[in-house]
């Protein structure tokens, strides 16, 4: 058992959902009880779909255990069927129908459905969401695709590819659609399927017939690419294009692969970020402090833009998806950080804390956690929340991802000149830096965002390391220290005073301790 | 391909009652429901009971739904939490009694200010027959002294969203200290609200003369009312099947009442309670006249809005019918269909009377055959869960979620008025938008 607050991933079956609702024609029967409905919701209010998800649930009931819930299936199944048409169905069991056991894969097989019955295996007990989707894709590529369905010769036409990986409730994936296909257009490539987001099951019989594949999203398209290549012989682009650098690497890949030329896509002039990475107002970006955590593809190719890119400082890197712990430890090598492989929020709240970063590049939760430790941060990842469906188009990969990434992670922090005026100010009797930077409320001062929880935590927020006093003098030369650093300075001071078995906290202390934490 | 069989009626069986007050048939029906289950309720419960810990024994699929459906993400760290079962877990009981032992003393040492702990039931520790009242009883000797521990179950194949808190109010009522059998009579409100309005009630029962009025769940744990053959109960809610029948069994006794909806409804329950304990109809009437037609006049622009507009529920709380006899009877709409998960009819009695004669009264659901009796139907207004809602907007039609009326305050005289903004806010907005 495990004791858990609050989760990163929903269990497997949602992730089948994400790939249902992503799909035209397909239809999700759910071996369920009331109640597991609520997944509806995550589509229709987070992400603002339209439509309900194209999800039956048999919703059984204490008393149908051990009578009637395999008839409940089957009577759900038809009723699906005829109900809704699709071209094909998935069917599964979430949590509890896994544990009554009625087989919904034999059941529908049994049936004589009128379309192709995908049946799905997602252990729950063992399982998260991001898994579930892979599965789900896989087993729907597998059991669909037209192995007879070959690429046409590739003399007199243009190459032709698929994209695999986006889907419903995805973190950006509309909008990194649009990039994608901005590149693949530059370099005369053409799109023959986007899968799961868009295609129907009569799409995917026939995915066999591109050159390659495009694996966007490994979490979530890995597994079937993989199949793919071995059954189909169809190869696999696996650079993620997130970041300047990533999206060049994958232009080059890309073409490669298409036996195409890249400058087309390289040349593209509306990327902005290297300049605005140059220009000298960012200097002020150099050694940022950065704390890192998300799904592993998100947060690999966030720490390589943060370090590459922004010349910030990675000071913790980690994931909440076991299933690709590999690339995290790879990357975490490559910046000197011990690697965090976790699902407990609280695990990476205590991480966050020990790190003591400038900023954290993380997920909604790590957004709350930053919110109350008083840290600028940014969201670079899955699980989403209402705020990651933009109305205006967000994207993070390809060279405008880069450019929304730069504005995302560098908004929340205090601009380079910005820094100077509040040092040059901070004496004028009418600056009170207790209002916060003007042009944002992500760091705004401890006392004010500390009402906005609901209960206060219990966790341990960086208390003093000892009831050490502070002179009145230091404590006044602090408070001349501007308020976006003055939390660590503090902090440092006290520790540094600690270690020295100091008591009493004088100027001669306060910069000793700076000249300490000089780098 | 083969063709399908003869349809089955599928999950449906359809049978038509006779509804007793006023011989309207009931449509009872069977399939997918579009509900939550009844760990929703730890949502507001938790909030109530401030020194109170939920935690549910279930899957991921149970945490997973009380943060979606919470928003958990907001709050530092929630008093509620998921014991969430694993592989191994499942491989014998043994193991499992064993890992909750631990999960309990881990949270109990993490946080030592709860001194009620609730053990929930969800739907896979139902059908694993994981003893949660055993545990209860265990983990309350091993923890004596320091923490009250109970247990329900909020699993969905056994309770339908409010009854969670039904079932969790019934599992409070044997804790509660017996009243003195001589002494005087005591009045017990029945139902969780939110304490600005449980405030009001309390006010409006103290000038009115009825001193001694407890409230069921109490905000401390240690604070639970007496019961015994003197207590008079008011439901403040229409979904405690359960915890009526347990306060029965320790010799309360109901008072039948309209449910505190609107000026007519707070009204009439009010009244019920004043003629149980004999005040004068001169002092009662001075009393509320005052906050009655307060209430009169803040729902009177929204009447203008909603007055011969058509509204059908989808079912949802249980609060369906006395929201349907507020609307109709004060604010003049015509409820078209009236869905409910469960239809309480004793409980509803007094409500379902005062219903048109036209309107449908549905009870349970098959979401499919249902939306095509909104599509038919044509409300003006569909009372229904977030599942739906964007996806009947999105067909051009306006609803109203029905969540947001079991977490805003909604109940007495002074609340009348947003009550009915509740529902005439999503028409205005309606006619307002240009885009």
């Amino acid at each position: 058992m495990q004791l858990s607050v609050w989760t990163y991933e929903g269990p497997p079956h949602v992730g089948a959902m994400r790939v249902a609702t992503a799909m035209e024609g397909m239809h999700y029967l759910l071996h369920a009880p009331q109640g597991d409905t609520y997944a509806d919701l995550l589509f229709t209010m987070i992400e603002r779909r339209g439509k309900r998800p194209p999800v039956t649930y048999t919703t059984f009931e204490a008393r149908d255990l051990g009578k009637d819930t395999a008839q409940l299936f089957q009577d759900a199944a038809y009723d699906a069927a005829e109900r809704f048409q699709p071209q094909a169905m998935m069917v599964g069991a979430s949590c509890t129908a896994e544990l009554i056991q009625d087989d919904p894969a034999g059941l529908s097989e049994a049936m004589d459905l009128p379309c192709p019955v995908i049946p799905l295996e997602l252990p729950s007990y063992q399982r998260k969401e991001n898994w579930g989707a892979a599965e789900s894709f896989y087993q729907i590529v597998r059991v669909l695709a037209d192995r007879s369905v070959k690429p046409a010769p590739r003399e007199g036409r243009r190459p032709l590819i698929n994209i695999l990986g986006p889907t419903a409730l995805g973190f950006r994936h509309r909008d990194d659609l649009v990039e994608i296909r901005k590149i693949l257009t530059d370099l005369g490539i053409d799109v023959h399927l986007v899968a799961p987001l868009g295609a129907s099951p009569r799409d995917i019989t026939q995915i066999g017939a591109a050159d390659f594949n495009i694996v966007l999203y490994p979490e979530i398209g890995d597994e079937a690419a993989r199949w793919l290549e071995r059954e189909l012989k169809q190869p696999a682009v696996r650079t993620v294009p997130i970041g300047v650098g990533a999206t060049r690497a994958f232009i080059e890949e890309v073409a490669e692969f298409a036996e195409v030329d890249p400058t087309p896509a390289l040349g593209d002039n509306s990327s902005r970020m290297p300049w605005w990475s140059r220009s000298v107002d960012s200097n002020y970006l150099t050694g940022k402090r950065v704390f890192i955590f998300g799904d592993a593809t998100h947060a690999v190719a966030a720490a390589k833009i943060a370090h590459e890119e922004l010349g910030f400082e990675v000071c913790g890197l980690g994931c909440y998806n076991r299933e690709f712990a590999r690339d995290i430890r790879v990357a975490a090598k490559l910046y000197g950080v011990e690697p965090l492989i976790t699902d407990d929020h609280m695990e990476v709240e205590d991480a966050i804390i020990a790190a003591q970063p400038e900023m954290v590049l993380g997920t909604q939760m790590e957004r709350h956690i930053a919110k109350r430790l008083g840290m600028p941060c940014a969201v670079i990842s899955a699980p989403v929340h209402v705020q990651d469906f933009p109305a205006r188009h967000s994207p993070q990969m390809g060279f405008e991802g880069a450019n929304v990434i730069f504005d995302t992670w560098v908004h929340p922090l205090v601009m380079g000149l910005e820094e100077h005026l509040l040092t040059m100010f901070r004496d004028d009797f009418e600056f009170s830096d207790e209002n916060g930077p003007s042009h944002h409320a992500a760091h705004a001062p401890r006392k004010h965002t500390a009402t906005q929880d609901e209960t206060p935590a219990p966790a341990p927020i960086a208390q003093p390391a000892n009831d050490t006093i502070w002179t009145s003098e230091a404590e006044r030369e602090l408070k001349k220290i501007p308020f976006f650093v003055r939390g660590k300075a503090r902090r440092n001071t006290e520790a540094f005073a600690a270690d020295q078995g100091r008591a009493e906290i004088d100027l001669e202390t306060l910069y000793d301790a700076k000249a300490h934490y000089a780098r | 391909m083969n063709a399908l069989p003869p349809s089955s009626g599928c999950a449906s069986d359809l049978a038509v009652k006779k509804r007793p007050s006023n011989q309207t048939p009931i449509l009872r029906e069977r399939g997918q429901r579009e509900v939550f289950c009844g760990l929703t309720g730890i949502i507001w419960l938790h909030r109530k009971m401030q020194d109170a810990f939920f935690l549910v024994v279930g899957s991921r699929t149970c945490a997973h739904l009380l943060q979606s459906a919470a928003g958990v993400m907001i709050f530092a760290e929630p008093r509620f939490a998921t014991a969430i079962m694993e592989e191994r877990d499942l491989a014998g009981m043994v193991d499992a009694q064993d890992e909750l032992d631990r999960v309990v003393g881990r949270l109990l040492e993490r946080r030592p200010d709860i001194s009620t702990l609730f053990l929930v039931g969800s739907c896979p520790s139902e059908v694993i027959k994981l003893d949660l009242a055993k545990a209860a009883e265990r983990l309350g000797a091993k923890h004596a002294g320091g923490v009250r521990i109970l247990n329900y179950s909020g699993s969905g194949i056994e309770t339908t969203f409010t009854q969670g808190e039904d079932a969790c109010l019934a599992s409070l009522v044997p804790e509660m200290p017996a009243g003195d059998p001589n002494g005087e009579q005591e009045l017990l409100i029945v139902g969780s609200l939110p304490d600005i309005v449980e405030d009001q009630f309390l006010r409006l029962f103290e000038q009115l003369g009825i001193n001694h009025v407890g409230a069921l769940p109490a905000r401390k744990s240690g604070d639970l009312p007496s019961v015994g053959p003197n207590t008079r109960y008011l439901l403040a809610q229409p979904f405690l099947a359960e915890t009526a029948m347990a306060l029965e069994g320790r010799g309360a006794q109901r008072l039948d009442a309209l449910f505190p909806f609107g000026a007519e409804g707070t009204a009439n329950w009010l009244r019920a309670a004043a003629d149980a304990f004999g005040i004068d109809e001169m002092h009662f009437n001075n009393v509320i006249a005052g906050p009655r037609e307060r209430a009169k006049r803040a729902i009177e622009h929204s009447a203008k809005q909603l007055g011969g507009k058509r509204i059908s529920f989808l079912p949802d709380s249980q609060l369906e019918v006395p929201l349907a006899r507020f609307l109709n009877q004060e604010l003049g709409m015509e409820p078209v269909e009236v869905g409910t998960p469960y239809l309480h009819r004793k409980h509803l009695a007094q409500e379902l009377e005062l219903l048109p004669e036209s309107v449908r009264l549905s009870e349970g659901q098959h979401v499919d055959k249902q939306l095509d009796r909104v599509r038919e139907d044509k409300p003006d207004l569909t009372v229904c869960g977030l599942g739906l809602a964007n996806p009947l907007e999105a067909e051009g039609f306006t609803t109203k979620w029905a969540i947001e009326l079991v977490f805003s305050p909604i109940h007495g005289f002074e609340q009348a008025g947003d009550l009915a903004e509740l529902f005439a806010r999503p028409l205005r907005r309606r006619d307002v938008l240009k885009v």
